[in-house]
């Protein structure tokens, strides 16, 4: 699947709740259900500080993709963390630097990307980035 | 105090001072916004919002220069708002008062000012463990500079200043102690006035943080007899850019100026600058002229309440969210001082302020989640951050009650 469809299909997922609280359930559910980090990344160099909730992600390279685990102290948090590791996790480099990530606003969770202290999340995407331009020049 | 309770919430016209907070009635979320971050920012009333209003729309023009009458009458302005100021916090002088950005800068010009003068190797700066960053990190960056030492007062495990600890930390090195009058995220009122004489039983002057006790309290200079007193005019129902620092003529002429430039001179040559008297020799530049106005607008508002009443009810409004917060299971308020300000933090077992502070949002509630600027109390308690609620007396029992549904349903989501 590509970043574009995997993008869709959750825009998709998210449009069946027309109410806030469905649409942060269902998030809250995909926080719990995300594949835990290995404890021995859950370090302070993997750290991705927010204000107030943190953000712990480390990725692998694997057969020329990136493959990313994570996880959060904030479950709400942990919740947008699982929907970026599926858009992004097991794409090339250059899919992903190229990622436009337009489905936070399609299932109106801007507010968790707005460049405030609050959480991890905008630097989580711009270290995804960021590992993903660093395996692009190894590679 | 019983008795006060009673009348607080029957004589105060609830109903009429949330309809002079234009904000109050504006919807979040499609909810009507419930406001429980007043320990942040306070909302404004329309007295305040037409002070600032009129400035621009008429009275706008440089003050302390000009000859014509736009810049003769709001300099008057200006100044009268010094003097309102001055009588609220019951100033020996009007001079004692500088406006500033906010309690930080006054902390700051403080801390730079006091410490080019009086502070040098070895000496010791006493704080305490419940102080917000900004009376934390002026004083930590003065001892780097100098080689002096901080020193700081312990808590207890409800969240009051070991008093015991404090005088045996003042000592013949101690040349400043800087203590938060209310702690923004327990709400302990600290006993000032006995810090201070203290303090000034060994010739150690006080600095208070009053930030988080001007819209709770009156902070009486002259019965307190501290030497600086700071805070922000924000907190207290006016706008946001402007504070103020109290202090006294003796310590105000004896320090150095902070910021110099436009304003604060007597004559310039290129070999020597005379410094003008206070207050000007602590105001470089243009100052946020509406905002001292629009700060003298909040407090003849405030004053027509009365803070009196305004204690009596948020005390109300705190001991009856209190009552209801401790039977929530899991549920565990982080600072239960005996003397307490309107203000709860607390955190949930299992569960992480910030998606509390989330789903709240989403309901229209306003509180604040996180650390609240004080890292170094988080350690003392050994958590990552609260919920804060903490309420004005524009804020209801019925808004409560709201919050308290709201939290039960966030706790039942994110377990």
């Amino acid at each position: 699947m590509t970043i574009e469809e995997t993008e869709q299909e959750i825009t998709e997922e998210f449009e069946l709740f027309d109410d806030w609280m469905g649409k942060y359930e269902h998030l809250i559910d995909m926080g719990k259900s995300l594949a835990m980090i290995d404890e021995k990344y859950k370090t302070d160099d993997k750290i991705i500080k927010g204000c107030q909730s943190r953000v712990w992600m480390h990725s692998e390279w694997k057969d020329g993709k990136i493959i990313y685990t994570a996880d959060s102290d904030a479950i709400i948090t942990k919740g947008m963390v699982a929907l970026m590791i599926r858009v992004l996790s097991n794409h090339t480099p250059d899919e992903i630097i190229n990622a436009k990530l337009e489905f936070v606003e399609k299932i109106g969770l801007t507010q968790h990307l707005s460049p405030t202290r609050s959480n991890g999340l905008v630097s989580m995407i711009k270290q995804m980035k960021l590992d993903a331009l660093a395996y692009k020049v190894q590679s | 105090m019983s008795d006060s309770k009673i009348i607080a919430s029957e004589i105060l016209p609830i109903q009429k001072i949330r309809a002079d907070f234009p904000i109050l009635s504006r919807k979040i979320n499609g909810k009507t916004l419930i406001y429980f971050d007043n320990g942040a920012t306070s909302q404004k009333p329309q007295v305040v919002i037409d002070a600032i209003d009129t400035y621009y729309k008429n009275q706008n023009a440089n003050i302390h220069r000009g000859v014509h009458t736009l810049s003769q009458k709001i300099t008057m302005a200006y100044e009268n708002a010094r003097t309102t100021i001055q009588k609220h916090l019951n100033a020996e002088h009007a001079h004692e008062i500088i406006f500033t950005k906010g309690t930080t800068d006054s902390i700051n010009l403080v801390a730079s000012s006091f410490g080019k003068k009086f502070i040098s190797s070895g000496d010791e700066i006493i704080i305490s463990a419940m102080e917000h960053h900004s009376n934390i990190l002026p004083w930590q960056q003065l001892c780097e500079e100098k080689g002096a030492i901080l020193k700081v007062v312990p808590i207890n495990d409800e969240g009051e200043l070991v008093m015991e600890e404090y005088k045996k930390l003042l000592n013949e090195k101690t040349r400043m102690v800087a203590i938060t009058h209310i702690s923004n995220v327990l709400g302990t009122i600290n006993p000032v006035k006995e810090i201070i004489e203290l303090a000034h039983a060994k010739n150690i002057p006080v600095l208070v943080d009053g930030a988080q006790a001007v819209p709770h309290t009156l902070a009486n200079m002259q019965e307190l007899d501290c030497d600086f007193y700071c805070f922000s005019a924000h907190k207290l129902f006016g706008p946001t850019g402007v504070g103020i620092l109290y202090g006294k003529e003796k310590w105000l002429n004896a320090i150095p100026p902070y910021q110099v430039g436009g304003g604060t001179i007597k004559t310039v040559s290129f070999d020597k600058t005379e410094y003008a008297d206070l207050p000007l020799k602590f105001e470089a530049g243009t100052p946020h002229i509406e905002g001292g106005i629009g700060l003298a607008a909040a407090i003849n508002y405030v004053n027509e309440i009365g803070l009196d009443n305004i204690a009596a009810y948020e005390h109300e409004l705190l001991a009856y969210a209190t009552e209801a917060l401790i039977k929530i299971e899991g549920l565990k308020i982080i600072g239960t001082a005996k003397n307490k300000a309107s203000v709860i933090s607390f955190i949930v077992e299992g569960l992480h302020p910030f998606d509390i502070g989330t789903i709240l949002d989403q309901l229209g509630i306003a509180v604040r989640t996180g650390h609240h600027c004080t890292q170094p109390l988080m350690q003392c308690y050994n958590i990552q951050g609260t919920v804060r609620a903490s309420f004005a007396f524009y804020n209801t029992k019925a808004e409560i009650d709201e919050f308290l549904k709201g939290l039960e349903r966030a706790i039942k989501m994110l377990k």
